[in-house]
Order: C-alpha cells, then sequence, then structure tokens
C-alpha cells in the first residue's frame, strides 16, 4: 500500500511538473489581459522543436533550450496577431493550435528523430522560476504596469503604460514558459515524440490558472491537483480498482468551472479578460 | 473591390506557397500532392460524393458558429456540442422502439436539442455567476469528450453488446438501417446525402433569420453593442442564451449527420467527431460570420479532408491538409483585419 502510494506520488510529481511550468506562464500572459488559448500550440511546438534539436545535437539541455525558443516563436506571433493587428485573442489561439498540431504531425511523420534516454532535467528549475514570476508580476514595476494593462487597459493606457507592448512581453514569458513545459515533457520525461504529444495539457494549464484564482500560489496547486489526479487514474487498474476513470480525466475541468461558479473568484479575474 | 479581391488571392497564394514549400522542404513533390488532393475530392463523381459528405456536418456547425458569434456569445465549443448530439442520437436510435422515418427525424430533433442543452449551460452559468462564456464552453468540449468516453465504455448505457466471447471495444452498437440518412443517386456514380440537404437548408434559414428578421437585427446589435441593444429593449440575456443554445443545437445536429450518414462507421465512437467542430468555427472565421459564404468554404474545407485520404499514396502524410488549412484561416483574418483597417 505504502509502495503504491510512493508509486503515485513520484509519477503525480512527474505529470505535475510540465503543467506547473506552463501555468507560470500562462499566469502572467492573463494577469495582463489576454487569456491566451495558444499554450497549447507552445507546448506541442515546443515539445517536438526540443526532440528534434536533442536528436540532432545529443544534447538534452539544447533541445529544451530550443523547446523554451520555439514556444516564444509562437508566443511572439500570437502577440503580434492579437496585439499588433488587434485580432480578436480566441481566434488566433484557435487557429495557433489548428497548426501547431498539423505542423507538428506533418514533421514527426517525415522526419525520424533519435529516441533519447529521457534526461531527468531537475524539477528544482521551478523552485526557482515560481518565485521569479512571483515577484516579477506582483513586485516589480514592469509587473504593476502588466497588472494595470489586465485590470483596465484604458486607464492604464492614459498614464502612459504602453498596454500592448505589456501584453506581447507577458506572451513572449508565457511562451518560454510553456515551452520550458513542453520541452521537459518530451526531453525531460519521454526522451521521444509522438503525434499529439500534450494532448490538452494546455487546456488543463487554463483550467488551473482559472482554479487557481489568477494567484500563482493557487495555481500551482491546482496543478499539482491535477497532476495527481492523472497519477491515479494510470495507477488505478495496477491497484485493482475498477473505477471509471472518465471522472478524474474531466475533474480538471469540472473543477475549474465550478470554481469560475464561486462569486468570489470570478470577482478576481483580471477585468480586461471579461470583455472577451 | 479589386484591391480586396486581389489582397485575398495574395494572401491564399502565399498560404499555398508556405505549404508547398514545407512538401518541397520535406522531400515531397508539391505538384503530386496537389494532384493527389484534386483525385480525392473533386475529379469524378465518387471524389464529389466523398467531399460532400463532409460538407454537411461542417456546414451545420459553421451555421451554428455564425449565429453565436454575431451576437457576441463567442462559442468554441463546437467539438463537444458535436459529440453531446451524436451521443443523444445514438442513444434515442438504439433505444427508441419506433421505426421508419419517424426514428430519423427523433434521432436528428434530440441531438439537436442535447447540444443546445449543452450549449445551454454555458448560457446558464454566463447568466447566473458571469462565467465568461468563450472559456466555459472551451471548457465544457473536454467534459463532453469525457462523458462520451464513459457512455461507451459502461454496458448499461451504451457500449456494444457482448456476442460470444469477442472482446467488446469502447464503441457503441452500430445503429438500425431505419436510424441512418439516405442518399439520393447510387454509389459509385454522385450520391447527396440527405444531411447535405440539411445543412444547406439550415445554412439559408440561418443567413435569412440573420440578415432579414427582427430576431436577426436585435441579435446583431446585441452582438455590436450590448448596452446600446439593452436601451433599445432588448432582453440580453434572453437573446444571448438563444444565441448560443441555436448554435449548440445545429452543431448537435451536425453530430447526428456524422451519426447517422455514411462518413463514418454509424456507430458512437469517442473519436468519430474527427474535429468537425474545431474545423466547422474555423469555416465560420473564414465566411466572416457569413452563412452563405459559409458555402463554399465548407465545400473547400471538405475537399481538403476528403482529398486528405489520397495524399498517402504521394508519400506525403496526409496531416498536410490540416496545415493547409490553418495556413489559409491564419492569411484569410490577418487580411480580413487589415482590410477593416483600411476602410477606417
Amino acid at each position: 500500500m505504502l509502495e503504491s502510494v510512493d508509486t503515485i506520488l513520484s509519477s503525480g510529481v512527474r505529470l505535475t511538473a510540465p503543467l506547473a511550468f506552463a501555468a507560470c506562464g500562462e499566469y502572467v500572459a492573463e494577469r495582463a489581459g489576454t487569456m491566451n488559448i495558444s499554450v497549447e500550440a507552445m507546448m506541442l511546438s515546443a515539445a517536438y522543436g526540443s526532440v528534434a534539436t536533442a536528436s540532432a545535437t545529443g544534447s538534452a539541455t539544447t533541445g529544451l533550450l530550443a523547446g523554451v525558443l520555439v514556444g516564444m516563436v509562437v508566443g511572439w506571433v500570437h502577440g503580434n496577431l492579437s496585439h499588433r493587428l488587434a485580432l480578436n485573442t480566441f481566434v488566433v489561439g484557435l487557429v495557433l493550435n489548428a497548426l501547431a498540431l498539423g505542423l507538428t504531425s506533418y514533421l514527426i511523420t517525415v522526419s525520424t528523430l533519435d529516441s533519447q534516454r529521457p534526461s531527468q532535467a531537475s524539477i528544482l528549475l521551478l523552485l526557482g522560476i515560481a518565485p521569479l514570476t512571483w515577484w516579477l508580476v506582483e513586485r516589480s514595476r514592469w509587473g504593476l504596469e502588466l497588472r494595470a494593462s489586465g485590470e483596465d487597459p484604458r486607464s492604464a493606457a492614459v498614464t502612459g503604460i504602453r498596454v500592448d507592448a505589456r501584453r506581447r512581453q507577458a506572451l513572449l514569458w508565457c511562451g518560454a514558459l510553456a515551452g520550458l513545459g513542453g520541452a521537459y515533457l518530451a526531453v525531460g520525461e519521454v526522451g521521444s515524440f509522438n503525434q499529439n504529444m500534450t494532448a490538452g495539457r494546455g487546456y488543463l494549464v487554463i483550467a488551473a490558472v482559472i482554479f487557481g484564482a489568477w494567484r500563482l500560489g493557487r495555481t500551482l496547486l491546482g496543478c499539482a491537483v491535477f497532476g495527481l489526479a492523472d497519477a491515479l487514474r494510470l495507477a488505478l487498474p495496477a491497484l485493482g480498482v475498477t473505477l471509471n476513470s472518465q471522472v478524474l480525466v474531466a475533474a480538471p475541468y469540472l473543477l475549474a468551472l465550478l470554481a469560475m461558479l464561486s462569486f468570489r473568484t470570478s470577482s478576481r479575474a483580471p477585468r480586461a479578460l471579461r470583455q472577451g | 473591390m479589386i484591391a480586396r479581391l486581389s489582397l485575398r488571392s495574395a494572401a491564399v497564394g502565399a498560404a499555398l506557397a508556405l505549404s508547398a514549400a514545407l512538401v518541397a522542404a520535406t522531400g515531397g513533390s508539391p505538384a503530386a500532392a496537389l494532384r493527389a488532393l484534386y483525385q480525392g475530392s473533386l475529379a469524378d463523381p465518387t471524389a464529389w460524393t466523398a467531399t460532400l459528405l463532409y460538407v454537411a456536418p461542417l456546414l451545420l456547425v459553421a451555421a451554428g458558429a455564425c449565429v453565436s458569434a454575431r451576437s457576441g456569445m463567442f462559442n468554441i465549443g463546437q467539438e463537444g456540442q458535436v459529440l453531446i448530439g451524436a451521443l443523444a442520437g445514438a442513444w434515442v436510435a438504439l433505444r427508441l422502439a419506433v421505426g421508419g422515418p419517424v426514428l430519423v427525424v427523433c434521432v436528428l430533433v434530440c441531438a439537436a436539442l442535447a447540444g443546445g442543452a449543452w450549449a445551454g449551460l454555458s448560457a446558464l452559468m454566463y447568466r447566473w455567476r458571469g462565467v465568461d462564456v468563450v472559456v466555459s464552453t472551451l471548457l465544457m468540449t473536454f467534459v463532453a469528450q469525457q462523458v462520451v468516453a464513459f457512455a461507451v465504455t459502461t454496458p448499461w448505457l451504451l457500449q456494444e453488446s457482448r456476442v460470444g466471447d469477442a472482446a467488446v471495444s469502447a464503441q457503441s452498437n452500430r445503429l438500425p438501417a431505419g436510424a441512418l440518412l439516405g442518399s439520393f443517386g447510387e454509389y459509385p456514380g454522385l450520391a447527396v446525402n440527405c444531411g447535405l440537404v440539411l445543412a444547406v437548408v439550415a445554412a439559408v434559414l440561418v443567413a435569412v433569420a440573420l440578415d432579414r428578421t427582427r430576431w436577426g437585427f436585435r441579435l446583431t446589435m446585441l452582438g455590436r453593442n450590448e448596452i446600446a441593444a439593452r436601451h433599445a429593449g432588448v432582453r440580453v440575456a434572453r437573446l444571448g442564451g438563444a444565441a448560443l443554445a441555436v448554435s449548440g443545437g445545429l452543431a448537435g445536429l451536425a453530430g447526428a449527420v456524422l451519426l447517422t450518414s455514411p462518413v463514418g462507421a454509424n456507430r458512437l465512437q469517442p473519436g468519430m467527431s474527427v474535429g468537425v467542430g474545431w474545423d466547422g468555427l474555423l469555416v465560420a472565421l473564414v465566411a466572416r460570420n457569413r452563412p452563405l459564404l459559409a458555402l463554399p468554404v465548407a465545400l473547400l474545407f471538405g475537399a481538403l479532408r476528403a482529398g486528405g485520404g489520397f495524399l498517402a499514396a504521394t508519400g506525403v502524410p496526409p496531416y498536410l491538409v490540416d496545415v493547409v488549412k490553418a495556413l489559409l484561416v491564419l492569411a484569410f483574418v490577418v487580411v480580413g483585419r487589415a482590410r477593416d483597417a483600411g476602410e477606417r
């Protein structure tokens, strides 16, 4: 019994890590006022980019860095389309998600990538990134301007904050961390890329930020809960428990919806998010 | 007008050129890929039949997306509403003991009601607690996927019945022949499924309702400026909720068409929506929320889907069509935006 608890916990941590990295990014993007659904595209394309690079160079660290870069490229494209050309951010997100899924599926079919021994990139990275993200958003001047852009873009603009620029920068940060999450999943845990590898983890990250009521601590807690639920689902057959796993898969989305239905959570959403 | 057209064709050209470059860069032949796409989609009556089978659900989803987008209640959860529609349709088809055309009608109506109700939940959450519609429809999609997965793995719900010792899969029984949509024409030639007729009628009705009725006028007003609409006496919550339910209902209907037309296996399967919900939404985006424009766009997307199956022979992965689709949509939305900015 203790042994299985141990298994679930350790696989829970491994399943949480990619979500937590990406959530640190998504949290920043949403605080700046972008409901960024292309986080799925960022994670997926970064997962491919990292494996392709790791396979070409033979170095997992280079792969991770490439993943971060790929994620930033997606964030840069999203930022320019929705905060320079002023396209609807959901439209941009949908298209980017479709493009990333199509492109990575295409590329993985035409190319053969070496399978790497998964190199357990340190999850300790998170211990640096999460506090840094919190400090940037809550304590730095940049973060203040960012939050102002998310709460009241018009007033922010009047006081001389370049709202669109802040939002583009937030998306770059989001791309970097979501890319790290995707790369961590591909290079750090699995060691290879398969078609639609992230399988909706980006949407899970969005659910986590909502569940966390746009606070970093609660968001990371949400990631841990979702990761553990996933680990539990995978461990159920071995434990000999017959339970329909669908409840566990759907739980994160239901929890996010329930959180939004509770009045206190929805009043904490950055106000610009509610205007679509 | 000419400037618009040339801008559009430039955008389409750029999207196609990028796709061709991708094929060439990965060692394929763009010309061969294009030929295969054409042969699989538009070259002969059989290919047209395959294309049109995809057009029907795409057009239904797109027509619904036009309604919700016009009202400002942007619904992006069609993929889930399609599945819930198919689930309800399958349940009715397998459980209801009526025969003949009545059964088909029951299947279609129940699927539409279920899809509408699923989207209606988001409308309720919006009205009750101000939960953002885009986010809730998106999240509900993933819940819907699990609801269907649950239904087809639960024997007392819809999982297929065990025959002898054969293993059962996660799918429902085959629908009875009486529940399937018929086709005009015959198989080796051009066969037009009733689902397409349904979809075209729905698109025309939506176009008329949006552009020629008081309801459509109010809806557009609500989408343009909610405060002005409220002052003009529009019952915002009711109208917005109705728009969302209509769009969900049309997506549910698309699910029933997927279920009962020869495009699929005529069974409820977890993966049966094959991205039709997402694609239908993209169709509406390219058509800029005009249901009649959605007709040719849906034809293009349907042709890409049907042609994608023929790519395998050329060595180009079928995923090429997904890349082409996404690039085309990207080109169209960017050009549409540039045009708006130019006119201002």
